[in-house]
């Protein structure tokens, strides 16, 4: 058995890493191989973090002196935030209006946003539709922004503008 | 159709068409989707589910499509027949050994599976043959348009698609490609490939269960990431990573032929010879010598077979598929007989089709 080479404990994970041609072998207990994995990139702008080790982690590290918080049930499903922590499911749709606050600065964590900008159902109401339509505009424009796409962005800006005074001639 | 056709077909995504075949086997996209009116299946009683299961597997078989969906329950089916549908990639373990009712409706070309009470009401899932995510995209945002047109989804204007698991919601969307990596693995490179993609928040899972020593060499690579990134965001985050790794075992491959062709070759024709003349052989060394034949037929060191019967064998080798072709259950000692000579006749052919 080989020793994890940042502490004593028993190496887990085995990374051979080549730099500039020269060969590392790294050995690693599953602790330090998780900070080895999560450590920031060097050269990519984009990080988020680990989606699904991190998830329990999460819901076991939250501070559980909110015990009045905890012990609120859904009036729809019965389930209790504590519940949800620890089986890491909710119980049916309304749990995120229920646990809205807790939700948020778990799924800031998780995704690193709080704000749906992708597909809608066809069935909502058209004025929520072009709700959903303006997010997703406005998410695409920062996208060009940041990749200097500023031909698309103008596009964008344009788009958002129309369907903006759209709206308001609505109303 | 019938579960018993599948035995002696394979799915159209392991057809081995398509671009980047040589390593992209196949792309999958699933969607995520709950019921408005329902609690999420864990939380549901056993009437309940049985409810949205009825519920959700008549709209799936009434939907009007080129390639309509057969529903099947899975309680109702037997172990062999659940184990069959798991190697084949169309239904989840979890669904497959879970209680309680619960279905999977089936294209009869394998692109589409949608299971019914897994974590979530409803799991759709299209499968195609080789680098092609956004053929996928638009097939499975087609059948979840023609889906919502049946049912009310749970959806919030804040949050998107509401899912059982805060790790899924928004978008409820995995996009992911499986790719054969046996050159980096060979190579011993495959562990960087897999921190370069833990840190642009992507994971990676071996074909069969969740171990870092995929087998046969399969990894599949997928976002993580649903909500505060739309549907195509995702994909386009795939479609720009996977070029490079196909380049980097593009050249691991490269680099094992011009250190020693000859080392190479004999280890692939060894592999090669041991699948057509073996008497009893275990799933894992065949999945493993399969691999090697796999790249051995994209080097051009193999000429008489082609990668869709490889990519076949993949799977008709694995324990149901096996017990299915036989008519009966068989021990793991009997199982490696009836997997040697199940090989031992198929590449038999496959050499007689070449001369
Ligand atoms: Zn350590
Ligand atoms: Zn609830």
């Amino acid at each position: 058995m080989k020793k994890c080479s940042r502490c004593s404990k028993i190496a887990t994970l085995h990374i051979t890493e080549i730099n500039d041609g020269k060969v590392d072998e790294l050995h690693l207990c599953e602790a330090c191989a998780k900070m080895y994995l999560n450590q920031p990139p060097d050269n990519l702008d984009e990080e988020f973090p680990a989606v699904e080790a991190e998830f329990n982690e999460l819901l076991e590290e939250e501070d559980s002196e909110e015990s009045l918080a905890e012990e609120v049930a859904c009036p729809s499903c019965g389930i209790t935030y504590k519940e949800f922590r620890s089986k890491g499911r909710l119980g049916c749709p309304q749990d995120y209006i229920v646990f809205k606050p807790q939700l948020l600065s778990l799924l800031d964590n998780i995704h690193n946003a709080t704000q749906h900008t992708g597909k809608y159902p066809k069935r909502a109401p058209e004025a929520s539709q072009k709700q959903f339509e303006l997010i997703k505009l406005r998410n695409d424009l920062n996208e060009a922004v940041q990749s200097e796409d500023y031909e698309e962005a103008a596009r964008l800006r344009d788009q958002i503008n129309e369907l903006q005074q759209e709206m308001s001639d609505e109303t | 159709m019938k579960l018993d056709e599948l035995t002696k077909t394979s799915g159209e995504w392991l057809r081995g068409s398509g671009p980047e075949t040589d390593i992209v086997i196949s792309s999958r996209i699933r969607l995520a989707r709950n019921l408005a009116r329902f609690p999420f299946p864990n939380r549901a009683d056993s009437a309940t589910r049985k409810e949205i299961t009825d519920l959700l597997g008549t709209s799936l078989k009434e939907l009007d499509r080129p390639n309509p969906l057969y529903v099947w329950d899975i309680g109702s089916l037997e172990e062999v027949d659940r184990q069959l549908l798991v190697e084949r990639q169309l239904i989840s373990r979890d669904l497959a050994e879970k209680e309680g009712a619960r279905a999977v409706a089936i294209s009869y070309e394998e692109n589409v599976s949608v299971m019914i009470n897994e974590e979530d009401h409803l799991r759709i899932q299209v499968l195609n043959s080789g680098f092609s995510l956004d053929e996928c995209w638009e097939s499975i945002n087609q059948l979840d348009d023609q889906i919502e047109s049946k049912v009310t989804y749970a959806f919030s204007e804040q949050f998107g698609y509401l899912t059982a698991c805060p790790t899924n919601v928004g978008t409820g969307i995995r996009v992911s490609v499986m790719l054969h990596l046996p050159a980096l693995v060979l190579t011993k490179e495959i562990q960087k490939v897999f921190q370069a993609l833990q840190k642009i928040n992507l994971t990676v899972r071996g074909l069969y269960g969740e171990g870092s020593q995929a087998m046969g060499d399969f990894y599949q690579i997928s976002t993580q990431i649903t909500l505060g990134l739309s549907e195509q965001q995702l994909i386009k985050k795939l479609q720009e990573v996977i070029p490079s790794i196909l380049e980097w075992e593009r050249r691991a491959r490269k680099a094992l032929v011009s250190a020693n062709r000859e080392a190479l070759h004999d280890q692939i024709s060894r592999a090669y010879g041991i699948l057509q003349s073996a008497q009893t052989i275990s799933s894992e060394e065949t999945m493993h010598l399969l691999s090697s034949v796999r790249m051995g037929i994209n080097l051009d060191l193999i000429h008489e077979l082609e990668i869709p019967t490889v990519n076949e064998l993949f799977i008709h080798t694995q324990p149901a598929h096996l017990q299915k072709l036989h008519g009966e259950k068989l021990e793991s000692a009997d199982r490696n007989i009836a997997r040697a000579a199940y090989l031992r006749e198929r590449l038999g052919k496959a050499n007689e089709e070449a001369e």
